[in-house]
């Protein structure tokens, strides 16, 4: 009676799903502003008398945007892996502070130390709207048109930088503007 | 010392878990009753160690003992008690410790109340629930042992995630859990028989009552989960299509699809494969669910740091139970088919298809539920399955359900003719299609048709429900508790269907940044803001807002939406104002403070949102009802053979 091996049969093959999904990155969702260039925008900076962050800081070179805040739990995990990965000068990596509180930030800052060149000040989401972000930490690598090339999801970790993110930043430096 | 009493407290439990499974399936193969009666002991030793180790961890989080590498993750000192009790369970390796205690529960409950059945059966059963204790406590001391120090202690912990902080979430994963691991003895006792090669009605008359607490215990706890997001989550929501979600409903419909089937079991003796199959179905649903959630494989993007190794094992755990017993069933079940037949136009018939659209609509949503997965593994790229699939599937699955669900349980069993079945129910179907049109026009044009065809369906079985006892009280037939849980578990059903759709038709919500002084209307009532006031908790700050609501100048109530920011978490939660009602509530939420004075807001009012958690307490008053049947009772001496005969007779209605 071969019916009776269906049963057996589906749960094998979903078991096969599983076992291969175990194995992906649940974190790599791709980004459907991968490709187009970085929205419009424009955002004061989250320390007062600094430079604001726009849309123009993107042209020219390489640029990584990580998109965080103070209550966000994993962008701790975060911090020190960025803060690290600022002090390499590889490309100059942006803040955008999302739906947060500029004093908070600012002590965050001067705690766990500041990886960001520009930091932008986003209390309510808008900007972070147009970029596609709908969780915090995300970060962006932009390439030297302006051209958003990479979304992580979820905090970067140091082996995140060392086989993903440093190994694309250098292909991106490389390729002609 | 005391928290390593708790990890030697699961070691022994594992050791009895082991001599429970195997003196039960080695004796019961041997018939050797010496062997068969370690069984009972050892399942009642076991509870006592694993309660043991659960005592332990709610007193390390009672005394705050931070060197507790897990009680300094999810507790602090300034966490009020009943939260530190509650986070026990509040992350991975203490839901886990759950989850098993409650297994211990369920297996000296089935150990105590199977006095009745026979040793070898009884054996058998205990070695299957044995087994999955032995790979949960596994689980447990191998990947996620609770009892882990960190040293050197930290002096203060990072308290519990504070969306759990509420009495909603306190409740809701152990009524859950009940269902999950309740569903275990549905799956033990069609294991059981499997192996034994005997399966007839009295095997399906005691798995129904264990199914049905299971049921009831998994309806309380998806009830109360869709309570708490309702004003936890802060925008009025009370169903997402969230993995989690979705793995507490598949096992349900599953469940309740088994519950129909076991009644065809017990009162015809057919559909025996089929219900052997749906028993193992339910409980490896409730696996799956365990997976989905504590491997972290489809949890939403944003929650991190699983562990893969602990999917793994819940993976293979699921292989050994689920795998096992469908390659018994696969082996076995040809032997199972009955000779007993029933005509197109029958209870059977009917209860065939509740079966069929439930396991639909079950599969419909792992299926929206894993499709992400199944693409990614293929290597097709990411996607995200949404509530519009799972609204557009599940709904038109549904409805025809509902509307079967009126007539089915005035369907003689075995053979009915129309034209009987026309003179009894003209009646009703007058009434009932005279309350829908009436409904109809009510709501037309408010709401979309398909909502509108959903109150409708919601109202069509109102009435067939309300007018079985009619029926029954006319025709003199008696009114066991199995037919008044029917009854009940049924209306709770037309009440749960007519509040989703009517709140998803005719809510009314509204995004506002108001000052403070300045007001809103919405739906006749005007909300003003009257001002901000400062609130400081035992592990919190925030602020309250203070809305008072009037309609046409009458004072309706004033409601205090919340604002909270967790100390230790460093997270905020927005604890919306509610004013409930029967018939509809009004809801604010805080968004956001724009500028200095100025706060974002949303303004909801929600008509018959009520019903669906009262529809959820209905069912399981009538599931209580069901369970506690006269001819499941441990008092009733049992005579199978004559109650056979008289529940057949008396349920000729």
């Amino acid at each position: 009676m071969w019916r009776y091996f269906i049963p057996i049969a589906l749960i094998v093959l979903l078991m096969a799903f599983f076992w291969r999904g175990l194995y992906l990155n649940p974190g790599v969702v791709d980004s459907p502003l991968i490709g187009k260039p970085v929205p419009a925008f424009s955002l004061p900076a989250v320390a007062d008398g600094s430079p604001p962050l726009t849309s123009e800081d993107f042209k020219g070179h390489v640029s990584v945007l990580n998109v965080w805040a103070t209550w966000c739990i994993p962008c701790r995990e975060e911090s020190a892996t960025l803060v690290q990965f600022s002090k390499s000068k590889l490309v100059p990596v942006y803040g955008l502070l999302y739906k947060d509180q500029r004093q908070d930030a600012e002590q965050w800052l001067q705690e766990k130390g500041n990886p960001y060149q520009l930091d932008g000040f986003d209390p309510k989401g808008q900007v972070a709207l147009n970029w596609g972000v709908y969780g915090v930490p995300e970060t962006f690598v932009v390439d030297a048109n302006g051209v958003i090339r990479k979304k992580y999801v979820g905090p970067l970790t140091d082996s995140i930088v060392k086989d993903s993110l440093i190994p694309l930043v250098n292909s991106l430096n490389q390729e002609k503007p | 010392m005391v928290p390593e009493l708790g990890q030697i407290a699961l070691m022994l439990a594992l050791c009895l878990a082991l001599a429970q499974c195997f003196f039960g399936f080695v004796g019961a193969q041997r018939r050797d009753a010496v062997w068969m009666s370690v069984v009972r002991p050892a399942a009642t030793a076991q509870f006592l160690f694993v309660g043991v180790a659960f005592v332990v961890l709610a007193v390390s989080f009672l005394r705050d003992d931070f060197s507790l590498r897990y009680v300094a993750e999810n507790s602090n000192t300034a966490l009020p008690w009943p939260y530190k009790i509650a986070a026990v369970w509040g992350a991975h390796e203490g839901s886990l410790l759950l989850w098993t205690m409650i297994l211990a529960i369920w297996t000296v409950a089935v150990a105590s109340f199977s006095r009745r059945l026979p040793l070898e059966f009884v054996a058998r059963v205990l070695a299957v629930m044995g087994l999955v204790s032995i790979g949960f406590l596994t689980f447990m001391l191998s990947v996620s042992d609770p009892f882990t120090r960190l040293l050197p202690p930290p002096l203060q912990g990072r308290d519990l995630n504070p969306l759990l902080q509420d009495p909603g979430m306190v409740g809701h994963p152990p009524m859950l859990y009940m269902g999950y691991v309740g569903l275990s003895v549905a799956f033990a006792f069609a294991v059981a028989a499997l192996l034994g090669g005997k399966m007839d009605s009295t095997w399906a008359r005691w798995s129904k009552p264990w199914t049905i607490v299971a049921w009831l215990f998994l309806t309380l706890g998806i009830t109360l989960g869709s309570w708490w997001s309702y004003y936890v989550l802060g925008w009025g929501g009370w169903w997402f299509w969230d993995p989690v979600e979705n793995a507490s409903f598949m096992p349900w419909l599953a469940a309740t699809a088994l519950i129909h089937s076991l009644s065809v079991t017990e009162k015809r003796g057919t559909f025996k494969s089929w219900t052997a199959l749906l028993a193992i179905t339910a409980f490896s649903l409730s696996l799956l669910g365990t997976f989905l959630v504590r491997s972290g494989i489809l949890i939403s993007v944003h929650s991190f740091a699983s562990d893969p190794r602990r999917g793994i094992f819940v993976l293979v755990l699921i292989a050994i139970l689920s795998g096992g017993a469908l390659t018994l069933y696969s082996w076995r079940a040809h032997k199972l088919v009955s000779e007993q037949g029933f005509k197109p136009l029958s209870r059977e018939t009917f209860l065939l298809l509740n079966n069929v659209f439930l396991v639909v609509a079950a599969a419909a949503i792992l299926l929206g539920t894993l499709y992400p997965l199944i693409i990614a593994a293929l290597g097709l790229g990411q996607i995200s399955v949404g509530p519009p699939y799972f609204n557009s599937v599940f709904a038109p699955l549904i409805i025809p359900l509902i509307l079967l669900m009126g007539i089915g349980p005035y369907v003689y069993w075995k053979f009915d003719n129309v034209r009987r079945l026309v003179k009894q129910l003209r009646w009703i179907v007058v009434v009932a299609i005279a309350a829908c049109i009436v409904a109809a026009i009510a709501v037309w044009g408010q709401a979309p048709v398909f909502t509108v065809v959903g109150i409708v369906t919601g109202l069509w079985l109102l009435v067939g429900v309300a007018a079985i006892p009619v029926v029954r009280w006319r025709r003199h037939l008696p009114f066991s508790r199995g037919v008044l849980g029917m009854i009940f578990a049924h209306l709770g059903i037309a009440f749960v269907v007519l509040g989703v759709f009517v709140t998803t038709s005719l809510s009314m919500a509204k995004d506002v940044t108001l000052a403070q002084g300045g007001s809103t209307v919405l739906h006749g009532y005007r909300f003003s803001f009257d001002g901000m006031t400062q609130v400081t908790g035992p592990n919190y700050k925030g602020v309250q807002a203070r809305i008072v609501v009037t309609r046409d100048g009458k004072p309706i109530t004033v409601m205090y939406p919340e604002k909270l920011v967790y100390v230790e978490q460093q997270s905020d939660s927005t604890k919306a104002a509610i004013d409930p009602g029967l018939f509809h509530d009004l809801y604010v939420a805080l968004g956001q403070p724009v500028g200095d004075n100025e706060w974002s807001m949303r303004f909801q009012y929600k008509p018959f949102v009520r019903f669906i958690w009262l529809g959820g307490l209905v069912m399981v008053l009538g599931g209580l009802l069901a369970a506690s049947d006269r001819r499941y009772r441990k008092e009733v001496r049992v005579r199978n053979a004559d109650l056979a005969g008289a529940s057949l007779a008396a349920d000729k209605n």
